[in-house]
């Protein structure tokens, strides 16, 4: 499950910005361990995490709704062909999230759970509701605006870009028609456990010592 | 680093989003840990650890160390035998094992002959375990033949199933089936492997 980490923490990012997008990582995690034992055993999890972090994207959204507005709104960060010393490197390029949040949020959805999760359009209607074919219009209209309205200056071209180096090469070879069905099924690059990275904290009430059963002469 | 060429309306926008974080995933896992082992749906942890033997496989549940495994037995077969065997709660969280990895040190160190850790033993049943529970009795530095270890089991006969039982050893290391030897003299075999045996029977030798 954990193999699934990098892909969800991007959905979510792109679905919710860099605010909630870890909370939303957290709950998805945390509702799929609860659920776990009785996961059918072939069952997708992959489109099982995003079908959590979908729902819990849309219960952060109502949320957002009913609070008052400037807490929901990320302070804006520099523009992403700055300097690179202007960028924080635990984020992303905020003008991405910029042009992600102005689409409308059921494009946002379907662009970021096809592009980003892989999942089939007809997975993703099961998901947003209406049909396959309204779902990949939602994401080859998202994709249109998107690419227009990022970057932000069209007259940049991306061989410009200053910091190379802060920005992945892209995934899929830009070529490529975006809508042609599911192009996008590679969230795991290998080792991707989130916990090849240590997590070093000890729950103390969890802990284990002093015990002494192993001598069983 | 040259960047592709491409006209802005073509290039995947998507590509300002990395397709990696590690420390934003670290971060993430490690209060994935915390939360899920305080609403108790976090039922195995397991880490890694660097050792003269081999990288090491270590997992727990509450009650104690459930398994150790060599990386010749392959850790992600492992992990999905406890996933199916134990529970597929299972998070890697160092924390939880740092008291074991740190007595193993202690031992490839020469530091300690012995280790004092809760074990859960739910993946050894019937006469198996029963051999293995002999098994501490064997002192550090010192081995027992499959046949004495059959016989102190209170089934003489039972030579095959002691061989069996060892190399069924889901806490090797820990339960020293290491010092289990052919009555020849010879390492016979290890779960984790003949050269893994060496290692520890030639530690132990040289203390």
């Amino acid at each position: 499950m954990a193999d699934h980490g990098p892909m969800v923490l991007r959905v979510v990012r792109a679905v919710l910005g860099p605010h909630d997008a870890e909370d939303a990582w957290s709950e998805a995690f945390l509702a799929a361990l609860r659920a776990y034992p009785e996961l059918p055993a072939d069952a997708n999890v992959e489109a099982w995490l995003v079908t959590i972090a979908h729902r819990k994207a849309v219960d952060v959204t109502r949320a957002n709704a009913r609070r008052p507005l400037p807490v929901a709104e990320p302070p804006d960060r520099p523009a992403p062909t700055g300097p690179p010393e202007h960028w924080d490197p635990d984020q992303w390029d905020p003008a991405l999230w910029q042009a992600l949040k102005a689409l409308p949020d059921r494009q946002r959805h379907v662009l970021a759970y096809h592009h980003l999760a892989g999942l089939p359009y007809k997975d993703i209607a099961a998901l947003t509701g209406g049909t396959a074919e309204a779902a990949r219009r939602a994401a080859a209209d998202g994709m249109r605006t998107l690419r227009r309205t990022y970057p932000r200056k069209p007259d940049d071209p991306p061989d410009a870009d200053p910091a190379p180096a802060r920005r992945p090469a892209p995934a899929r070879t830009p070529t490529e028609p975006t809508t042609t069905e599911p192009k996008a099924a590679k969230p795991k690059t290998g080792a991707t456990d989130p916990a090849t990275a240590t997590a070093d904290r000890t729950d103390p009430a969890t802990r284990r010592e002093g015990r002494d059963d192993h001598d069983r002469r | 680093m040259t960047m592709t060429a491409a006209e802005p309306e073509e290039r995947d926008p998507f590509a300002g989003l990395p397709e990696e974080d590690p420390d934003v995933l670290a971060r993430l896992h490690a209060r994935l840990v915390e939360d899920a082992g305080r609403e108790g749906v976090l039922d195995v942890t397991y880490r890694t650890l660097d050792t003269p033997a081999g990288q090491l496989l270590l997992a727990a549940t509450d009650q104690g160390l459930v398994r150790v495994a060599y990386a010749v037995q392959d850790h992600d077969a492992v992990l999905r035998q406890l996933a199916d065997r134990v529970s597929p709660r299972i998070l890697r969280a160092p924390g939880r094992l740092d008291e074991a990895a740190r007595q193993i040190d202690g031992y490839f160190a020469r530091r300690r002959e012995g280790f004092e850790l809760p074990l859960d033993w739910r993946l050894s049943k019937g006469f198996r375990r029963e051999v293995l529970a002999h098994l501490p009795a064997i002192g550090y530095g010192r081995t027992e033949s499959y046949a004495q270890v059959a016989a102190a089991a209170g089934s003489p006969r039972a030579v095959r199933a002691v061989g069996t039982a060892c190399a069924t050893n889901p806490l090797p290391l820990i339960v020293p089936c290491h010092r289990v030897v052919r009555s020849d003299g010879s390492p016979g075999g290890y779960a984790g492997g003949a050269a893994a045996k060496r290692v520890l029977l030639d530690l132990e030798a040289a203390a």
